[in-house]
């Protein structure tokens, strides 16, 4: 899925501010995952590769900034899922997920 | 854009034509892009308001002292404007009729948006059929700082007054009206064990807002003994960018 116009683009992302309040959940992080897988991943499980917690990506802690987005394990903090977006490319490492588990059907 | 609908002094209410709209469910997403003339683009995720049954789809836009592209859409814009937007986004955060109940809906400020397009949904779904609507019961929660902060506030009580099975309970943090007889306070573990069903009737609960709100309501749901599975959260940064 993408925009109709298929430009590249900065994300725009205003002030950072580390902290909570600025975090917010894989739900925010759905349209990008759109560019990249074709089920919606939000309702996927991942399993996470450090402590093996897991969760569903929707609900999962969320930190984005205008480089890149992080996915993180609730329990143990660690990178589960990140990207990075370039002119030219999307880059995805998922090696903090051991699984995801994403249903069909919908 | 189609129309633009005040809904309170800093928040409004976008109502927008989409040509080949698939259609969507309560509770999920568009992502924003708009374009300045110098090129420069943002983006941003706004909940959907209007449920699947209007031919419409509604955005309800919060207006923020430090956002640069809520201005834009909260100001601005105005009808015959166009917006690329992209969308419907989300399957972990949404609610329809045959998912079932009871409904427990908890939201803080504007993220009361998903919950009422639920709320809607569940009313235009369920029409005049009171044994499905008891079948069916919801509950919202919203906690808003002031009463003339409450989004959708008029509807809330229209639709709670026609239908018994709906109960709407607000709680005010900074400043309530005189006479007042609603909480006002913080959402805490005592008012949620006061307002959610208990974990025995297994309702479905979707809370909404600020990242702390969110996150200490589902931890206190959680405490009182409600099945995670059941309990899903949808965390709004402060300025409800999309990543």
């Amino acid at each position: 899925m993408s925009f109709a116009s298929g430009e590249s683009h900065e994300s725009s992302s205003g002030r950072e501010r580390p902290g909570d309040a600025r975090r917010v959940d894989g739900n925010a992080a759905g349209g990008m995952f759109s560019e990249i897988f074709v089920p919606d991943l939000t309702s996927a499980r991942a399993k996470c590769a450090g402590c093996g917690a897991e969760g569903m990506i929707g609900a999962l802690p969320v930190y984005a900034h205008g480089m890149g987005t992080v996915v993180r394990c609730p329990k143990c903090d660690r990178v589960v899922l990140r990207v990075a977006r370039t002119p030219q490319h999307i880059w995805l490492d998922a090696t903090g997920a051991t699984s995801i588990v994403i249903p069909r059907g919908t | 854009m189609i129309d633009v609908v005040a809904e309170t002094s800093r928040t409004r209410t976008l109502v927008l034509d989409v040509p080949e709209w698939p259609g969507h469910r309560a509770g999920q997403h568009v992502d924003v892009r708009l374009t300045a003339e110098d090129g420069y683009q943002a983006e941003r995720s706004y909940s959907i308001a209007s449920p699947p049954e209007d031919g419409h789809l509604s955005l309800t836009v919060e207006e923020l002292t430090d956002g640069e592209v809520s201005p834009y859409l909260s100001e601005v814009l105005r009808s015959g404007d166009t917006l690329e937007l992209r969308g419907p986004i989300g399957g972990y955060f949404v609610w329809d009729v045959p998912v079932g109940g009871p409904l427990l809906l908890v939201g803080g400020g504007s993220g009361i948006v998903p919950l009422m397009a639920m709320l809607r949904h569940r009313n235009a779904a369920l029409g005049i059929d009171t044994d499905a609507r008891h079948r069916l019961p919801a509950r919202l929660l919203y906690s808003s700082r002031r009463w003339d902060e409450v989004i959708y506030r008029d509807e809330l009580a229209r639709l709670a007054e026609k239908d018994p099975t709906l109960e709407v309970m607000h709680t005010l943090t900074r400043e309530h009206p005189e006479g007042w007889s609603g909480f006002s306070r913080r959402i805490d573990r005592m008012m949620l064990e006061m307002v959610a069903w208990p974990p025995s009737e297994q309702p479905r609960v979707f809370i909404c807002g600020p990242t702390p709100l969110v996150e200490s309501v589902a931890t206190a749901l959680v405490e009182l003994g409600h099945n995670p599975a059941l309990v899903k959260t949808e965390r709004f940064g402060p300025t409800g960018g999309s990543v």
